[in-house]
């Protein structure tokens, strides 16, 4: 696949070209990516285990040095430098914190390597610190810190010094689901408030959809797409990234009409209009991408020629706020179906075995070619 | 049934382990010289070692050399057990391994020949060393360093080797990371390897053997030979003094660790309750 | 790792980590290997009334080497050393087995008990440990003497009219050996045991194993690398143990530890005092090569 490149902005702070990182002579844990990221926004990488995001993380911390390819930071060439020569802080998944030291020295750790004056010092910390909440908690061990106020900890550690380039590896990992979320909005608005730039790397698209600014899907070694949380959702560029986020269903299909506003394409299951134009020409192959939520549901037949299909609810999942349907079409093919419960449960609701019909609207629908 | 079978087998081997000992300190007190027949209370046993000249010459020089042995052991085994967990793969990791390995199980006698003959050879070809304190410090120092090593190596695996790499993040050169994060979080190993080590040291008769000369006779070799002629009371003296130090420096040490770990328990408890409040 | 390649690079050799991986090399190179190097040189050396030639010769602008076989011969020749290292191996052999039937149910028993009983039963075990290993073993001397304290009592209870013979024979020896190697065996066998998942013991049960069964099906195969190591630790240094023979054996009791002594220290042939210590060597090479893959701590893998 073809290197991705992101945005060219000239507010460019950092600028990964051709990096590639390959252990042993044969392993490919990079796979020649390049990006771009600007000052202060939030990028995250995600891909599921063993896709190299967190190789690349620790490329840019300085863990590892690149098989080929160049690192810039500021401009400034990056790639052999050592992890203590670089104006880049990390926040690690266990938050590695000093089991011997206090939280207050811990924080103070990388600003006593400046050699700061002792008062200057101090008022760095204590900011700090407060910044994350934690100040009455200056004299304390790691250990007698909850999961949660050691990650505050770690977090104030990795800002002290105020570093060019902030890398997260997987900041929510450690925490449960409750605490998850409000952690998430407590992160950014920290991240915000200090106005740094910032890279994470997590598995979890959910993070990295509700964090970020800009997102890369990686797989084996490469960037599968890079853009905004919305764009990689809704305008993935392939099958494999329309299935990495969130949920979606795929018709594999032919082009029947293919004119500049609008196109058709013939899939077993039934027929979809799409409202825009593709670059692409009639009889071509493609694939449908329709996410589960873009989906309705009705016990009539809908009044149109395309874009709906007919039937039975073979499996029901109430979450509470929402309810997934898989709906067996007449092919075989699993339709998945997501409705938000607008209102509570009644007689009426769909149940195991009815006969029903779902319909889309004809820009709900993504045409994938790869 | 289980259970009596599990207590009795544990009693008598506590019994069967703790006999000779035992003995060594009743007998201490015992007024006859044929040490089995008890004739008596006394303390001239006691009296008498501290006395004697060649038990403390010999104790003097078993402590400086334990002391030092423990201390070289210590450093090298840092060392080594450094190299052979952090430095992941290098040309002749394979030989250093072994090395450090051999002389945990190697017989102190082909060591101490081995390095007999090394000396001897280096004396004829470079006029020294002569046989004394120093060179059985060098056999000491070996086998410590191999013990130290497996102390210590135990140790570092278990420390999150993200701490190390947190400190670079942070703006540590390699050596400030030793120094600074490190060192700290092994200090426990260090000092365990330091006593085992010191006592290895003091408790060995064979490398003292070989590697002794004039002047530098340690309290085992003392010991060892007196031993061979016969029973003697001043050697039960001896022993009990021993025993006792040992005994008080094991269950102190115990202790520490018992409440250390303790305190430990209670305020992790602690930090959670704290939150979920 | 990460020590690897992010150190800066300063004149190729003399990085500062070739010279950190330097200094235990050369210590441990010039204690441990270079000295056996030393030893196999001279047990193919020719012994002179005082000094002993080496088998490097240099004459004429000619370096010759001349192996001399004949300690060699001699050792293979000579049935009584045949024989020592054959004892030697018996004792050692013999030591190990009682050591694991007494050492396992103990550390099995220890490492089942309740958590403080536990951590007092291992100072208990660790105690005699630290106290010197000489004068334990003086002790038994005075235990086992014919006056002794074991015949003493004996004597006492009526159980005997004579007292039981038991110093330097083999039953002393090995009690001796025995009472000295038990903590090396128990150690190692608590460190897996203690590891063990009880609930793996609850799994066999439930699939109706007996407690007989269990031990033997589960608990042993998984406790291997304990068993393993703590004979290793406990057979290697009793083959060449010297002290314990010395002051609990006797003239039958043939170690070879002794006989290189005394073909040192009395008979001061160090060829033959070397040769000597090369067979033993030999000897104990598959079992320290065994040990060494077993020790685990100084592995590869798992290396951060």
């Amino acid at each position: 696949m073809a290197p991705v490149i992101a945005n060219t902005d000239p507010d460019v702070l950092l600028r990964i070209e051709g990096v590639s990182k390959i252990f042993d002579g044969v392993v490919k844990a990079v796979d020649n990516v390049s990006l771009s990221v600007s000052k202060g926004e939030i990028f995250a990488l995600v891909g599921s285990s063993g896709c190299g995001k967190s190789t690349l993380l620790r490329m840019l911390a300085g863990f590892e040095t690149p098989t080929s390819g160049r690192i810039y930071l500021s401009g400034q060439d990056i790639t052999d430098l050592t992890p203590y020569q670089r104006p880049v802080n990390m926040m690690f998944q266990s938050y590695a914190l000093f089991p011997h030291l206090s939280v207050w020295e811990n924080v103070a750790f990388g600003l006593r390597r400046d050699g700061l004056r002792k008062a200057e010092l101090a008022e760095r910390v204590d900011a700090m610190l407060s910044l994350v909440q934690l100040s009455k908690y200056g004299k304390r061990k790691p250990h007698q810190l909850s999961g949660g106020q050691q990650q505050r900890v770690a977090l104030a550690r990795s800002l002290a010094k105020r570093p060019t380039l902030l890398l997260l590896d997987e900041p929510l990992g450690a925490l449960d689901k409750k605490l998850r979320e409000s952690t998430q909005f407590e992160l950014v608005n920290i991240i915000e408030q200090v106005g740094v730039t910032c890279v994470l790397v997590t598995h979890d698209q959910e993070e990295a959809m509700t964090m970020a600014s800009h997102i890369a899907v990686m797989d084996e070694g490469y960037f599968l797409q890079v853009g905004t949380p919305d764009e990689v959702y809704e305008v993935p560029n392939s099958r494999l990234v329309a299935s990495f986020i969130g949920n979606v269903n795929i018709f594999e299909g032919k082009v029947d009409e293919d004119e500049p506003d609008h196109i058709t394409v013939r899939c077993p299951e039934c027929t979809h209009y799409v409202g825009h134009g593709i670059s692409g020409v009639p009889g071509m192959n493609v694939g449908v991408a329709l996410r589960p939520e873009k989906i309705q549901l009705s016990a009539q037949k809908p009044n149109k020629a395309h874009n709906w299909c007919e039937g039975e609810v073979v499996e029901i999942a109430y979450f509470g706020a929402h309810t997934t349907y898989h709906i067996k079409l007449d092919t075989g093919m699993n339709l998945k179906v997501q409705q938000a419960n607008l209102t509570r449960k009644t007689a009426d609701d769909l149940t195991w075995g009815d006969r029903v019909f779902a319909h889309w609207t004809r820009d709900a629908m993504v045409v994938l070619t790869e | 049934m289980k259970n009596l079978f599990g207590r009795s087998w544990l009693i008598a081997v506590f019994i069967f382990l703790y006999i000779p000992i035992v003995t060594l300190v009743v007998y201490s007190f015992n007024d006859s010289r044929l040490s089995t027949v008890w004739t008596g209370f006394t303390f001239k046993w006691y009296v008498d070692a501290a006395h004697d000249q060649e038990l403390i010459d010999g104790l003097i020089i078993s402590l400086k050399l334990a002391f030092m042995s423990g201390t070289l052991s210590v450093i090298f085994g840092t060392f080594t057990a450094f190299v052979l967990v952090r430095y992941g793969r290098f040309k002749g990791r394979g030989m250093l391994a072994s090395m450090a390995n051999a002389p945990l199980v190697m017989p102190d006698v082909i060591v101490g020949i081995s390095l007999l003959l090394m000396l001897v050879a280096m004396q004829k070809w470079l006029g020294f060393p002569e046989r004394g304190i120093g060179t059985i410090l060098l056999g000491h120092a070996l086998i410590g360093t191999s013990f130290a090593t497996v102390v210590i190596i135990s140790r570092l695996r278990e420390i999150d080797h993200h701490l190390e790499e947190a400190a670079m993040d942070l703006g540590c050169k390699p050596f400030q990371v030793f120094a600074l994060v490190t060192l700290p979080l092994i200090a426990s190993a260090l000092v365990s390897a330091f006593l085992l080590t010191f006592t290895l040291s003091f408790d060995d008769v064979v490398i003292a053997a070989f590697l002794s000369g004039p002047g530098s006779t340690t309290l085992p070799l003392v010991i060892f030979s007196r031993a061979r002629l016969g029973l003697d009371p001043s050697i039960n003296a001896v022993a009990t003094v021993i025993i006792v130090v040992v005994s008080v420096g094991v269950i102190a040490s115990s202790l520490y660790q018992l409440r250390a770990g303790r305190r430990r328990q209670r305020e992790v408890a602690e930090a959670y309750a704290q939150v979920k409040n | 790792m990460m020590f690897k390649s992010i150190l800066p690079r300063i004149h190729g050799l003399f990085t500062v980590r070739n010279l950190v991986i330097a200094v235990p090399m050369v210590w441990l190179f010039a204690l441990a290997a270079a000295p056996l190097l030393l030893v196999l040189d001279i047990s193919l050396a020719h012994m002179n009334i005082t000094s002993v030639s080496s088998l490097w010769h240099w004459a004429d602008d000619e370096l010759t080497l001349k192996f001399n076989f004949g300690n060699y011969l001699y050792l293979g020749d000579d049935s009584l050393y045949f024989k020592t290292y054959l004892s030697s191996l018996k004792f050692a052999a013999v030591t190990t087995l009682y050591c694991l039937v007494l050492g396992y149910p103990f550390a099995y028993f220890i490492a089942r008990a309740p958590a403080h009983l536990r951590s007092v039963m291992l100072m208990l075990v660790m105690l005699p440990f630290w106290t010197s290993f000489l004068l334990r073993i003086y002790a038994w001397k005075a235990l086992l003497a014919d006056n002794g304290v074991v015949n003493q009592g004996l004597a006492e209870l009526g159980l005997v009219t004579s007292p039981l013979h038991m110093m330097h024979t083999s039953f002393s020896l090995t009690i001796g050996m025995v009472y000295a190697y038990l903590p090396f065996m128990v150690l190692p066998l608590y460190a897996t045991l203690v590891k063990l998942d009880g609930r793996m013991l609850e799994a066999a049960a439930d699939l109706g194993a007996s407690p007989f069964k269990t031990f033997w099906l589960v608990t042993v195969p998984l406790t291997k690398r304990g068993i393993i190591a703590g004979s290793l630790l406990v057979f290697i240094p009793a083959f060449g143990e010297y002290v314990i023979p010395e002051l609990l054996g006797g003239p039958r009791t043939l170690m070879i530890a002794r006989v290189l002594w005394d073909e040192f220290f009395s008979n001061n042939d160090w060829p033959m005092a070397s040769a000597v210590t090369i067979v033993m060597i030999l000897l104990i090479l598959v079992p320290m090569a065994l040990f060494n893959r077993y020790n685990d701590e100084t592995k590869l893998g798992d290396k951060s």
